[in-house]
């Protein structure tokens, strides 16, 4: 459990869990007393329970809906279907094509077809049990090759985005050549707290929605235009979210709640299973992915092409973006002069598949990672010594032309990967449970298995591709009761549990030199702040909040300049600064303190934060479309019995690329935390589909890693202040996920000698290939 | 931590066709009446819903996650896979009853210190789970933390941060109970 942070400097010394300290998270006693408000906390007077009916085949034509059996029973206050739609018949992130309820044709397992609101929850499901709908099945589009070419399932066509990429000669040929396919399945977010919410009808005829959402006014909106409302009848407000990893970034229930909200008059609150929550929230992409590796004899690389097809489901969700960050860098974090991609991302009857942690890159870095072991191979070359010798470094070029402006220590976090001690071997009268199969008792030490694999990756943070993700905050500086300077920060930020909360805090009382920083709710009362997703916050929201506190800061320098006579500002000359809670004269003796400033009345300013703009990819997948890049390196050790087929991962070391550590403590826990994510892709976590039904929607059934499957993690993380980043900081959530699962498999191959192209790796793939 | 008074929760009963009962509960020390409910509700729908206590969480409802740990008559619990009408008579002690009312536990203190906290869904049930596991074994290692909290899934963490938490708890309390020499 060791951690190696070594982020100390001080930026304002007097302001106690200022920036770089490990400041404690504002919500984190009543996380810990039981008493924190999730989503699926909230309650209401007259609340009523909502209940999604949902298809049980993933393709069919709806003959019929009766819900006459179901209105009918006591206790159930409403049952909607497609035609009570006021507003816009289909909703969607990025392309609005997924109805609100099918109505005539079912596309996935899952989709919704009808909500009832009931007095009580048990009431509900007898409700949507009592509908009585039928359906004509029809085969189902599951394969997403064959989908390419296959008759349309839905109007707007089968492929979501052919993404084309070609850079440099893409006729260029090295001199080693080495090929593979890859695939990877279906992974799950599994945050641990369900979809739910309340909506509460409002007076003006609007709703009131409180939500665990990634972003809240991306899911107003569709709630607005699906609801046939103006956009400012829907007030947002965000509830406690109980992790989120991309899964929360689509609608799920949100206009259902409120729909039913302004039918019954009544609040209501809806609130998935677990069972529902796999059918209710979008999925990692699986992929099937080709590549071919040239290579020059000492090396160095000369050309990648590859063919990666995702499998985005019944409906768009986000997998236009997806698919692009799986192309652009199917080369990894290498220099590449030659490359020739191409990107499908395809509609099916499987279910919908968007955004999780990683998004895209997850996929391309399995397979670029093992094609670089498989190179190594062929050139009696060391892993490690291949990847060195081709990092990318500031001033290379990326696969679309793109020249790396900012930091880019991929040698370094290589080297900071494999500088950790490599784990004690088992030893004799150790407990068998350390051993693969734990409590199983299966293992026998003498056919345990050792191995060791690396892994690294890029990962552009922030949206790309022309998106303008901006974000908002409002700061105000006032005077508490006591006299004392009180500062309330505003933001939209959805806080999953990142700890943007912290972070907000961090900020003002840096910024400001104000130990009290209070936090509005997050909701639709003030601008956008963009998703939280994409290890974007940090810069974005964290660079918003900063704004609005150098804007008021700007205020206090204005009033200092009317009490003191000297003017704000010469030439481009300050004439004041803040101090230990004081603004005061640089050359001068002028000082005042914030409190006494803030006697003339309070202060309060917004600003958005917009990052450099980027351009959209051309038609040969070329352009500065990324705002800036984060690299991890990994290498795990793992101990495999090969005649059962078990593994059990014992260590993750990494080295990461993080900028600057606001809070060393939480960049630790993003780091294990995600890691645990890759290590669960890498060998037990997939969502099992057959004939485009799940298998395992269940906690017994699908496996996320428990205490007792993680491994010991050691970090380094790298500092190297990222230009033109607010504080030099990068995005830290998502890089642990990315290279983690590959070097995991890499170390299981060392261990046995398997191809293992496929993720996760099943105890088949050991034991019987 | 104090255990809140909650307002009085007005539940409609389930149905007429559904067979409700009154009963009484004893939960954290209080007889807490549960009027007109239906029997089939968990002791977690009850306690969450009609009792205004939502410290244990429902993720999964099927014993799989630990979100909804309990003491049951001092055995820790899944509350999802009980029925409420079932524990009548049982001493039920949830995580808003861990404390002395003012003070945060050693363990919800040690949990906040190493950082263990993230989106916090799994953090009531992994501190009742933890404060079982540290009555009970005062002095567990590794692995037998691993195994102990390995009914309580997070998905945020990696459990690196909670394991230290662990470990430093575990420590404290065995300063504080040697013998001085």
């Amino acid at each position: 459990m060791s951690a190696d942070t070594t982020a100390t400097t001080t930026r304002a010394p007097g302001v106690r869990d200022g920036l770089d300290t490990d400041a404690a998270r504002p919500d984190g006693t009543p996380k810990v007393t039981g008493a924190f408000a999730f989503s699926s906390d909230l309650y209401a007077q007259q609340m009523l329970w909502g209940r999604t009916l949902r298809s049980p085949h993933a393709a069919a034509r709806i003959v019929s809906i009766d819900t006459s059996a179901a209105e009918a029973m006591p206790g159930i206050a409403a049952v909607l279907t497609a035609p009570d739609v006021p507003g816009k018949a289909t909703y969607g992130l990025e392309h609005a094509d997924q109805p609100v309820f099918a109505s005539d044709v079912v596309r996935y397992q899952g989709e919704a077809v009808a909500v009832v609101a009931a007095e009580h929850p048990e009431l509900a499901l007898r409700a949507v049990r009592a509908i009585e709908v039928v359906y004509e099945v029809t085969e189902p589009l599951t394969d997403p090759e064959a989908a390419i070419d296959a008759p349309p399932i839905h109007p707007d066509g089968n492929v979501f985005r052919h993404l084309p990429l070609r850079h440099g000669d893409i006729h260029a040929t090295g001199e080693v050549v080495v090929e593979g396919t890859y695939e990877m399945g279906m992974q799950d977010q599994a945050f641990l707290g369900p979809e739910s919410g309340l909506a509460i009808p409002s007076e003006d005829g609007g709703v009131e929605l409180y939500m665990s959402t990634q972003w809240l006014h991306v899911d107003r909106d569709q709630v607005a235009a699906c609801l046939a409302l103006p956009a400012d009848q829907v007030r947002m407000t965000l509830a406690g979210v109980g992790g989120a990893f991309g899964a929360r970034e689509d609608v799920s229930l949100q206009v259902h709640v409120s729909l039913l909200a302004l039918r019954t008059h009544r609040p209501v609150k809806m609130l998935y299973s677990r069972e529902e929550s796999f059918y209710g929230h979008v999925h990692r992409h699986p992929a099937k992915m080709w590549f071919r590796h040239h290579a020059d004899r000492d090396g160095t690389l000369v050309k990648v092409e590859a063919r990666l097809v995702l499998d985005g489901g019944a409906y768009a969700s986000s997998s236009t973006a997806v698919i692009a960050n799986a192309v652009c860098f199917a080369g990894g974090p290498y220099r590449v002069p030659n490359a020739e991609i191409h990107g499908y991302a395809v509609r099916t009857n499987n279910p919908p598949c968007g955004a999780m942690r990683g998004f895209g890159v997850v996929q391309a870095c399995f397979g670029h990672e093992a094609q670089m072991d498989k190179l190594a191979e062929a050139l009696g070359m060391d892993p490690v010594e291949l990847r060195l010798h081709n990092a990318l470094e500031p001033g290379d070029e990326l696969l679309t032309g793109q020249v790396i402006t900012g930091t880019a220590p991929v040698r370094e976090v290589i080297e900071a990967a494999i500088a950790h001690d490599l784990p004690p071997l088992p030893v004799d009268g150790e407990s068998v449970m350390a051993l693969p199969g734990g409590a199983g008792l299966t293992a026998e030490r003498g056919d345990v298995r050792r191995g060791t694999g690396i892994a690294v990756s890029i990962k552009n943070l922030m949206f790309s591709e022309g998106f303008d993700d901006y974000s908002t905050a409002g700061v105000k500086l006032e005077l508490d009761r006591a006299g004392r300077p009180l500062a309330t920060v505003h933001c939209a930020c959805a806080e999953v549990g990142q700890g943007f909360v912290t972070l907000a805090q961090q900020i003002t009382r840096t910024a400001l030199g104000v130990e009290q920083v209070l936090l509005r709710n997050a909701d639709t009362r003030i601008g956008s702040a963009g998703s939280t997703s994409a290890s974007r916050q940090t810069w974005m929201s964290g660079g918003a909040v900063q704004l609005a506190c150098e804007a008021v800061q700007e205020r206090l320098f204005e009033r200092a300049s009317v009490r003191s006579g000297v003017a704000v500002e010469a030439g481009r000359r300050r004439h004041f600064r803040m101090r230990d809670g004081e603004v005061v004269e640089v050359d001068g003796g002028f000082a005042m303190s914030v409190a006494d400033l803030l006697a003339d009345g309070p202060i309060e300013e917004i600003r958005e934060h917009h990052h450099p703009a980027t351009e959209p990819l051309d038609e040969d997948g070329q352009g500065n479309a990324h705002v800036s890049f984060a690299f991890a390196a990994h290498r795990a050790t793992v101990d495999v019995d090969p005649d059962l087929g078990l593994v059990k991962v014992v260590q993750v070391a990494t080295g990461q690329d993080i900028g600057r550590a606001l809070n060393p403590r939480a960049v630790v826990g993003q780091i294990e935390g995600g890691i645990a994510q890759g290590v669960g892709l890498a060998v037990m976590e997939e969502i099992l589909v057959q004939d485009g039904l799940i298998k395992n929607p269940s906690f017994t059934d699908y496996l996320i890693p428990t205490a007792l499957d993680m491994p010991s993690v050691v970090q380094t993380v790298i500092e190297q202040p990222e230009p033109g980043a607010p504080f030099g900081a990068k995005g830290v959530g998502e890089p642990p996920t990315i290279s983690s699962t590959p070097a995991v498999v890499a170390a299981i191959r060392a261990a046995t000698g398997r191809e293992l192209p496929r993720v996760p790796v099943r105890a088949q793939d050991i034991a019987l290939a | 931590m104090s255990e809140p008074t909650p307002p009085s929760r007005s539940t409609p009963s389930a149905a007429q066709s559904s067979v409700t009962e009154t009963y009484e509960l004893s939960v954290n020390g209080r007889a807490r009446s549960v009027p007109d409910a239906w029997i089939g509700e968990s002791l977690l729908y009850v306690l969450r819903e009609r009792l205004g206590l939502p410290g244990a969480k429902n993720a999964c409802e099927q014993g799989e996650c630990g979100s909804c740990s309990l003491y049951v008559d001092g055995v820790l619990l899944n509350s999802c896979c009980l029925l409420a009408a079932d524990a009548v008579d049982a001493d039920i002690r949830t995580v808003e009853g861990l404390g002395d009312g003012e003070h945060l536990t050693d363990v919800q203190q040690a949990f906040l210190d190493a950082g263990a906290v993230q989106c916090g869904f799994c953090i009531p049930g992994l501190i009742v789970t933890v404060h079982d596991l540290l009555d009970r074994v005062p002095d567990p290692d590794e692995l037998q933390v691993r195994e102990a909290i390995s009914g309580n899934l997070c998905r945020c963490t990696g459990y690196g941060r909670i394991l230290q938490a662990v470990e430093d708890v575990k420590l404290t309390r065995l300063t504080e109970t040697e013998v001085p020499s």
